[in-house]
């Protein structure tokens, strides 16, 4: 009998031993961006029990404390320390809750691209031909669309299509499709061309002779396969979701100022920016570029970790 | 006189978790006019102790002792020095002749490059040099060469592009690694010829490193074995084969499949043969043996294959028929041998057999069955089930995702949808053990195991819907030659015991002389002849057969 070594490696065991695991620790950019973000999500969605204002909840407001500065300025309260905008909200509350919108529209932006962009690519990959063709042409077609513009599309449609009443309501759900369906031709591409190259492989080959379907060979097989890449351009493409999100709330085209994202809350405060209340702005700015710049170098470690082409 | 001398030699890879020692104090002298083969397994630092000559050690080793003396300097002393002698007095050949060439630059600029770099030559002596070498290695019409690209050689042509560029700046000492891997045996035969006859014209001193033990019989002066890193053994090659000292050389040498008698086992020196009892294949009671009867069980009637761009051209004037006209029959329960050199079609023959490719023209039959018309999917499961198939690459053929039970389940799950969990898992111990793997091999990935483990895996799987043909496609030739022996060894015994009908293929014509029956051979796409194994090497009946075994590299060579 061939021995291999007697202990099966539990889970953890496994993760710590692994390459990425050990990249991770010696890393000081991964290590503080996934911190920032770990806070950041944290406080997101745990907002409700960290901050002792709702901003709203109307009743809690009052007009009274309209535009405090920061705490640590001359007029500032230490109850609102990033001070409070033209309605008396908290700015930092007000932000966490924002984020919360931003992150959940980004997140389910980017995962509605990712189903449906892999969904396209891995099948035309494997099952090439016309069906192949067409995918890939259309993919070459909506690169060609800036994705801002898009989005501006699908929102000006669907005001047309949704009442006025329902508009605000179905706001998240459109702005959603909108960025989704303007990211998904990257994840087409990256699938597709990793498909091509796992389908030559012959653990292929070999289920294909055992008589294994080809839905099973795409999905038991290939798609695990296939996914550090486009998980890797997945992580960027989160970033990029959320600042296109930001960026259609800015216009005015994203969620209502009801429920304020990031991107509302800095058009919001830009209208104050040059009557002297800049931190209305200023901070859900500088929060938004912070998030996003986390996101960024957490995907750039990854894409330099699962690379094997960069390894040296 | 001894030109170059290696003292102590060790080099050292600090990983992550452990500091690897890849050769360990390496003690060599080599003489001018020799050819030193230096032979050992992958892993066992033979590249290393031929990289650590010029210091080309890569990043995370370095060499952590010992010296290096040409002529009466040592080398090694700084490290700048060492640069002067790379290419100048030290000549390097690499494996892959595809990419040791630069392929934007011609074979005359690279040419003239160098030399320039080494020797003070204006571009028109340069020029002439570089045309006089070309000549020497063996390049006809050398003048009119000269401004070819490389993709415009043939890969036996551009390794001898490669070899005049090691020899631009006359060196003294020549450094080859595998520098025949890469190609075909006729190939093979024809670079081997022009180190030896470079070795004696220009006294060279020449390092031949390889794993190929019939290279290192029919080349090298005196050979050095090495094993993890360590230096085994080192003499006269005649002696060192016939009569091996230490434990692993025996082991080595009796896993060589010889090329002039057919033997029954490949003796392993090194594992506990006494333990090991026959009969001991688990799976047998599950399996449902068939009789073997005198029957063909495949038959292949004009069996044509064409791959063409149907995209751009219409006519089928620029498809390449990798099969023409091929026609053979495998009877029940013997080992039918496909051999050829790279292109020949061998791999797309067994691709159509087992169904991955539609033929062009021509059928298949199996148990008297045509099994290419078929189109109902229920139909062809029943024959998936009866062929399988053991792939060439024990690294692709493996989903790295997927526990190694997972691999083995896969079949038997999709053949026998009913069957019971606790029957599942002693289905696939017994699969395993059968392939002598551990039952704790099933809950790891394959990433865990060595290629020939791997190779194993693929076996077990290939079993596991009880076929009645194993499709065997260069089954081996990844491999090291100790786990190539007990991969054979092994794949020989499920037949003996199982009545498997195997067509085995390979470029290889040791191996397919102790493994087959009979033997079909095949150049480009066309069979030249089917005829019983003893026969075929005794007396060939097709030109090309006697070429093939007229150049094959034989260990044997050493007894005469």
């Amino acid at each position: 009998m061939l021995q291999v070594d007697n202990k099966t490696l539990s889970t953890w065991e496994r993760i710590k031993d692994s390459d990425i695991y050990h990249s991770f620790i010696k890393s000081p950019t991964a290590i503080v961006s996934s911190t920032i973000l770990f806070i950041i999500f944290f406080c997101s969605f745990f907002v409700e029990l960290i901050t002792p204002y709702n901003p709203f909840d109307p009743s809690s407001l009052s007009l009274m404390d309209a535009f405090t500065p920061p705490s640590w300025t001359e007029d500032g309260l230490a109850k609102f320390i990033l001070g409070t905008d033209g309605q008396g909200r908290d700015m930092l509350s007000t932000i966490l809750y924002g984020c919360r919108i931003s992150l959940i529209v980004g997140f389910s932006a980017i995962i509605f691209s990712l189903i449906l962009g892999v969904g396209l690519g891995l099948t035309a990959g494997f099952f090439g031909g016309k069906y192949e063709m067409i995918v890939m042409r259309l993919t070459d077609v909506q690169l060609t669309v800036p994705s801002i513009l898009m989005a501006l599309l699908v929102d000006g449609i669907a005001r047309g299509l949704i009442s006025r009443e329902m508009h605000d309501e179905m706001a998240i759900y459109v702005l959603i499709f909108a960025i989704g369906i303007s990211e998904w031709p990257q994840f087409a591409r990256v699938s597709r061309a990793a498909t091509l190259v796992e389908k030559n492989k012959d653990y292929v080959s070999a289920s294909t002779i055992i008589g294994v379907s080809n839905i099973i060979i795409m999905f038991k097989h290939i798609l695990p396969n296939i996914l550090r890449p486009v998980l890797v351009i997945g992580t960027i493409g989160l970033a990029l979701a959320i600042l296109a999100e930001s960026t259609l709330s800015f216009l005015g085209v994203g969620v209502p100022p009801t429920t304020p994202s990031l991107g509302t809350l800095i058009r919001l405060g830009n209208d104050f920016l040059f009557s002297g209340e800049w931190w209305i702005t200023f901070f859900p700015a500088i929060f938004l570029v912070i998030l996003a710049f986390s996101i960024n170098l957490l995907g750039d470690w990854m894409r330099d970790t699962l690379n094997p082409k960069l390894k040296k | 006189m001894t030109f170059l001398k290696i003292n102590n030699l060790s080099v050292d890879y600090e990983m992550r978790k452990e500091t690897v020692n890849a050769a360990r104090n390496i003690n060599i002298e080599i003489n001018k006019g020799e050819i030193l083969g230096l032979v050992g397994e992958s892993g066992s630092g033979k590249s290393t102790v031929g990289n650590a000559i010029i210091n080309l050690i890569d990043e995370p080793g370095k060499v952590s002792s010992g010296s290096v003396i040409l002529g009466d300097i040592n080398i090694h002393e700084n490290s700048r020095s060492i640069v002067k002698y790379r290419g100048n007095k030290i000549g390097l050949i690499f494996q892959d002749p595809q990419t040791s060439l630069n392929p934007i630059l011609t074979v005359g600029e690279q040419l003239i490059e160098t030399i320039q770099a080494h020797l003070k030559l204006s571009k028109e002596e340069a020029k002439n040099k570089s045309i006089n070498l070309l000549k020497e290695v063996g390049i006809k019409d050398a003048e009119a060469r000269f401004d070819n690209y490389p993709h415009q050689f043939s890969g036996g042509m551009r390794q001898r592009v490669v070899i005049s560029l090691a020899l631009c700046c006359e060196p003294e000492l020549l450094i080859a690694d595998e520098p025949t891997t890469a190609l075909d045996v006729s190939i093979q035969s024809q670079i081997l010829e022009l180190i030896k006859k470079l070795t004696k014209e220009r006294n060279l001193a020449v390092i031949l490193i390889t794993h190929d033990m019939g290279v290192i019989a029919e080349t090298a002066d005196r050979v050095a074995v090495m094993k993890s890193g360590n230096l085994v053994e080192i003499g006269e090659t005649k002696k060192i084969l016939t009569n091996p000292q230490e434990n692993y050389t025996k082991s080595l040498v009796s896993s060589v499949p010889p090329t002039n008698k057919k033997i029954s086992r490949f003796v392993i020196v090194e594992k506990e043969n006494s333990d090991k009892k026959k009969n001991n294949i688990k799976i047998l009671n599950r399996w449902t043996k068939k009789e073997i009867i005198d029957q063909d069980l495949v038959q292949i009637k004009n069996l044509s294959k064409s791959f063409d761009d149907n995209f751009f051209t219409e006519s089928s004037k620029n498809s390449v028929m990798a099969v023409n006209d091929v026609s053979f029959d495998i009877k029940e329960g013997e080992s039918f041998g496909l051999v050829g050199e790279s292109g020949s079609g061998k791999s797309t023959i067994a691709k159509m057999i087992v169904n991955l490719f539609k033929p062009t023209s021509g059928d298949i039959y199996f148990d008297n069955v045509c099994i290419t018309k078929i189109k109902q999917r229920s139909e062809l499961m029943k024959f998936r089930k009866q062929i399988q198939m053991i792939f060439q690459d024990p690294y692709s053929s493996l989903n790295g995702r997927l526990k190694v039970k997972d691999i083995v389940a896969e079949p038997i799950k999709l053949h026998n949808p009913s069957i019971s969990n606790i029957d599942l898992n002693n289905y696939i111990y017994d699969l395993l053990e059968s392939v002598e793997l551990t039952q704790n091999s099933a809950d790891r990935y394959p990433h865990e195991f060595s290629g020939g483990q791997r190779q194993r895996i693929s076996i077990a799987r290939a079993l596991a819907t009880q076929p009645r043909l194993l499709v065997c496609d260069e089954p081996t030739s990844a491999l090291d030659v100790s786990i190539q022996a007990q991969i054979l060894n092994l794949l020989k015994d499920l037949q003996e015991q199982l009545n498997l009908t195997i067509l085995f293929i390979s470029h290889d014509l040791p191996v397919v002389r102790q493994m087959c029956d009979r033997i079909g051979v095949l150049k480009d796409g066309k069979l030249c002849e089917v005829s019983n194994t003893e026969d075929l090497f005794l007396k060939p009946g097709h030109e090309y057969t006697r070429e093939l075994l007229r150049l094959m590299p034989k260990i044997e060579s050493i007894y005469n």
